[in-house]
């Protein structure tokens, strides 16, 4: 039996960003309908209780880039948004280890243990980069021109950016360029010597990206993860109290408030178009909404491959978006754990268990890692960036139990003969041992292991060959070329078609930003 | 201090009878006076973990330098009744009372709870010394008044798992008991009362308890509490989180009418948004008849709360070339508010509220401009340079969870 019912707007996903356009939309009057598929709301930005009394932050762990001003027009801290500070990054060694921390006091000795020059050095770094990112904010904030036939607020906004960057200073110009172009092994070579510290910097070029830290492009990627700021402090990452679920639940619950209808279990099979315009959707089920426009948050693969016929499109851009790299590099392992990890070299409990631990111990290892993905299989002695909710949030697990989230890389997307559930175990005990090398009591006290591989994270999540970006984010899927040149501005070839999720500008990560501009480009034309 | 003696604050400050502990836990050895103790100002290097487990775990206060009386006697509810503004005649057993307590003038010396231990038994507290005060005003009635100060200790527990946590070590559950209300009951073997009452807005608790009890009862909450993610906490994260729930701190936000050099320096309690404790319908007590004419006239100035708007903020400071600089700590210093060219008001205390993600303050306003949703204008400095940003007028508590007052079904 279907149904026909009429909206001002449909949003397609329920992920964080659909859900911000939907919020945005709704605050503005418009009457909005949210379609999800799974049961649970958020998308990647996720909470379930995979093991009984143990809650996961399943795919996306940490939030940093959410933007201050989303937070604030969607009133996200009443709906249930709490950023606790992760507030140390600490990288085992085999006989030694790294920790750096919120205090810079602190930070400068423990760095100054393995290299004074580069414990000065640091004190430069951060406000360098806290200044990068103030540079780099206001492009982040623009809607991206169409840079081929730009329209008169296109030419505005581009003027603006202009003007900008005519205020940038020598420095934040040189390094600006340099972060766009090189490789992030080659940036950081230029300020430190210490290896595990340069290879832990390099860590965030490479997250969610098939790339190495020598790999050209990778010092943007790691830009990118220093843009977000918490309470004006620039490069502070935060844990949402409850998992990264309760991010997306606060920005439903608004969305909710503002008058949204949204509804889970509701498939979509495809956007409806009539006469090259988008006019509702049908649903796998076979009911169909009608709206005035709807508006894709999923990445571009699905929304213009899948949602739609291909032939409703110019084929120029279909191509585009078949070039569009989206190419998944990482898993994840989530694990029910009886007791803490012991590092061996740093015993016992403590600080160190409170923010982020870091498997990235020189650039070697990353290199290798890389290897092993670029040849068709999983890396056997992976990346990992790893916390402990529980020990933030004793919610997230019961009383004297904890979860631990570890984000790994690399898993590519086109394993060697494809991925099967023998694979993904073994892919699950080369994380295991990874761990167990720096922590060997980790195979003693894992009650429940969770192993996503990237064809897990693109079946459950949607999200094509499991890229947690929607798309790599490197400089030419950037800006006004993300996802497609002409189309980077939320629009699609197809009149009254949106976009809206990380594969358009800014990208990908918990932000709420393209979710954002994407409805407040969609208030400007309506 | 003799030669060669290693620093001993014994000799200087008086020491809370959990020094032996809170004092090897103070990993920053960072301290406060409070009431001549040495008390934390954060444990940790900085305090913002303190500050989220208030919120969001559960936090443990050493707040025994607060000032403590035992009034006993057959006229110990006629003279609390005389003494603050708050009905004491209907305050039952086991019941707690926040109010404040003034002079004949109607200006509030100090502020405190009144916890009714029996029917003719209370202990009071307060900021400041007030056993000066107490004897002075219970002159010929049958009581006795002992400070308690020294002779009780007490803990605060405050935040969302504080219940979880006594609820796992006490030989009661606390699942019934109200907020401002108390229990006696026992942890491990040692006796304590706890009161549903706190300076932090949230869930939580006051534990009272005999000095030599202190260590055994810190013992086993820090090691019970573990799983639940109890955590130590120092001033400068209390400091945050009681403006979050706006309420006042005396020498910070007000000044006792005793010590007030001058009359402007003096606030009555409706001066203080503390309207809602005088109870005027109630028999005499002290400064009825000045806040009588007070009440009849309007008084000159309100308390409010302030919200410092955020775009105007950040657009300062990029004009500076900054990232919006946010204070990280409570502040204190008085900051002037203006309405136009003319000074209105001024705020006393005010934080980055990091739950609320809004930066706000307290502060005295001038009644004509206190109305809710006034827009007023914010001293701030930046780069030496002073600026006026909008503040907004909001109602208070800012941040009012539900967890504050419910009770599990």
């Amino acid at each position: 039996m279907s149904r026909i019912d009429r909206y001002d707007a449909i949003v397609i996903g329920g992920g964080h960003n659909g859900l911000t356009a939907a919020a945005y939309l709704a605050r503005a009057g418009k009457k909005v309908l949210v379609l999800e598929r799974r049961h649970v709301l958020g998308g990647a930005a996720v909470t379930e209780e995979i093991f009984p009394g143990f809650k996961f932050s399943v795919c996306s762990y940490v939030v940093s880039l959410m933007k201050p001003n989303v937070m604030r027009e969607l009133m996200l801290p009443k709906f249930g948004l709490e950023l606790l500070p992760l507030e140390s990054t600490f990288t085992p060694l085999d006989d030694d280890y790294l920790m750096r921390t919120a205090d810079c006091d602190q930070t400068y000795r423990e760095i100054a243990r393995h290299s004074k020059k580069d414990a000065e050095a640091y004190q430069r770094f951060g406000p360098l980069m806290g200044q990068i990112g103030m540079a780099v904010r206001p492009i982040l904030e623009t809607i991206a021109p169409n840079a081929l036939r730009p329209s008169l607020s296109d030419l505005f906004a581009t003027k603006k950016l202009l003007d900008h960057f005519k205020t940038l200073s020598k420095e934040q110009f040189e390094y600006l360029t340099k972060l766009m172009t090189m490789s992030s092994a080659d940036f950081l070579d230029e300020w430190f010597e210490f290896g595990p510290l340069k290879s832990t910097m390099s860590a965030s070029g490479i997250i969610g990206t098939f790339m190495g830290p020598r790999s050209p492009g990778s010092a943007y990627v790691m830009l990118h993860h220093y843009m977000g700021d918490i309470d004006g402090a620039f490069r502070a990452w935060g844990f949402q109290r409850g998992g990264t679920g309760e991010v997306s639940m606060a920005i439903a619950r608004s969305a909710e408030h503002f008058g949204a209808t949204i509804m889970t279990e509701a498939s979509v099979d495809n956007v409806i178009v009539k006469n090259g315009r988008a006019i509702g959707v049908a649903l796998d089920n076979g009911d169909e909404y009608r709206s005035d426009m709807v508006i894709s948050g999923l990445d571009p693969k699905l929304s213009f491959l899948k949602m739609v016929d291909e032939k409703e499109l110019p084929s120029d851009f279909v191509r585009s978006i078949k070039n569009f790299r989206i190419r998944g590099s990482s898993g994840k392992v989530n694990l029910a754990l009886d007791g803490l990890p012991d590092f061996t070299c740093l015993p016992g409990e403590g600080h160190h268990h409170r923010g982020a631990i870091s498997i990235s111990p020189n650039f070697d290892y990353l290199e290798n890692a890389y290897d092993d993905a670029k040849y068709g299989n999983f890396s056997q002695k992976p990346f990992m960036d790893i916390i402990l909710p529980s020990v933030l949030d004793p919610e997230m697990a019961p009383p004297g139990k904890h979860v631990m989230s570890c984000f790994v890389q690399y898993a590519p997307y086109d394993l060697k003969g494809g991925w099967n559930d023998d694979k993904r175990e073994a892919f699950g005990d080369a994380v295991v041992n990874a761990l167990a090398r720096y922590a060997p009591n980790i195979k003693d006290i894992i009650l429940h292991r969770q192993v996503l591989t990237p064809a897990d994270l693109e079946k459950t999540f949607g999200l094509t060959e499991g890229n947690i970006f929607h798309g790599e984010l490197t400089i030419q899927q950037l800006f006004s070329l993300r996802p497609a040149v002409k189309w980077a501005d939320y629009t699609t070839p197809i009149k009254n078609y949106f976009q809206c999720g990380s594969g358009t500008h800014p990208g990908g990560g918990i932000t709420g930003s393209p979710g954002e501009m994407a409805a407040k480009k969609i208030l400007g034309i309506y | 201090m003799r030669q060669g003696n290693q620093f001993d604050a014994t000799t200087q400050l008086r020491l809370s009878p959990f020094f032996e502990r809170t004092s090897k836990l103070n990993e920053s050895q960072e301290w406060r006076r409070w009431s001549g103790y040495l008390s934390a100002t954060n444990y940790e290097l900085n305090h913002e973990n303190e500050y989220f487990a208030i919120r969001t775990k559960a936090a443990l206060l050493d707040i025994t330098p607060l000032y403590k009386y035992i009034i006993e006697g057959s006229d110990s509810q006629r003279f609390l009744n005389k003494l603050v503004t708050r009905n004491i005649n209907i305050c039952k057993v086991r019941q707690v009372m926040y109010t404040p307590w003034c002079d004949e003038n109607g200006k509030v010396i100090d502020d405190g709870t009144v916890q009714r231990l029996s029917e003719n038994k209370f202990r009071i507290t307060s900021a400041e010394p007030n056993l000066g005060w107490l004897e002075h005003n219970s002159l010929g009635m049958d009581l006795t008044i002992t400070d308690d100060s020294s002779t009780t200790a007490a803990l605060a527990l405050q935040g969302p798992n504080s219940r979880s946590i006594l609820n796992a070590v006490a030989s009661d559950s606390l699942d019934k008991l109200k907020f401002f209300w108390m229990m006696d009951t026992n942890l491990g073997d040692m006796p304590v009362s706890i009161s549903r009452t706190g300076y932090t807005g949230d869930l939580g608790y006051e534990i009272w308890m005999n000095p030599k009890d202190a260590l055994s009862v810190w013992d086993l909450l820090i090691e019970k509490g573990k799983s639940y993610g109890i955590t130590p906490t120092g001033l400068q994260a209390l400091d945050i989180s009681r403006i979050e729930a706006g309420l006042i701190l005396l020498d910070v936000d007000y000044i006792s009418s005793r010590h007030a050099l001058i009359e402007s320096r003096k606030s009555s309690p409706f001066e203080l948004g503390l309207g809602w404790s005088v109870k005027m319908k109630k028999d005499d007590f002290i400064g009825k008849r000045a806040l009588e004419k007070e009440l009849k006239d309007g008084p000159e100035w309100k308390f409010v709360g302030i919200e410092i708007q955020w775009d105007e903020l950040e657009k300062h400071y990029r004009q500076a070339g900054l990232a919006p600089g946010l204070p990280s700590t409570a502040w204190r210093t008085s900051t002037p508010l203006y309405n136009g060219s003319e000074q209105i008001g001024y705020a006393t205390s005010g934080a980055w509220s990091p739950i609320l993600k809004r930066y706000i303050a307290l502060a005295h306003i001038k009644t004509e401009y206190s109305k809710e949703g006034t827009m007023l204008d914010f001293e701030l400095k930046i780069e030496h340079f002073r600026k006026l940003t909008p503040a907004k007028i909001v109602s208070t508590p800012f941040f009012d969870p539900e967890r504050k007052r419910s009770c599990p079904a």
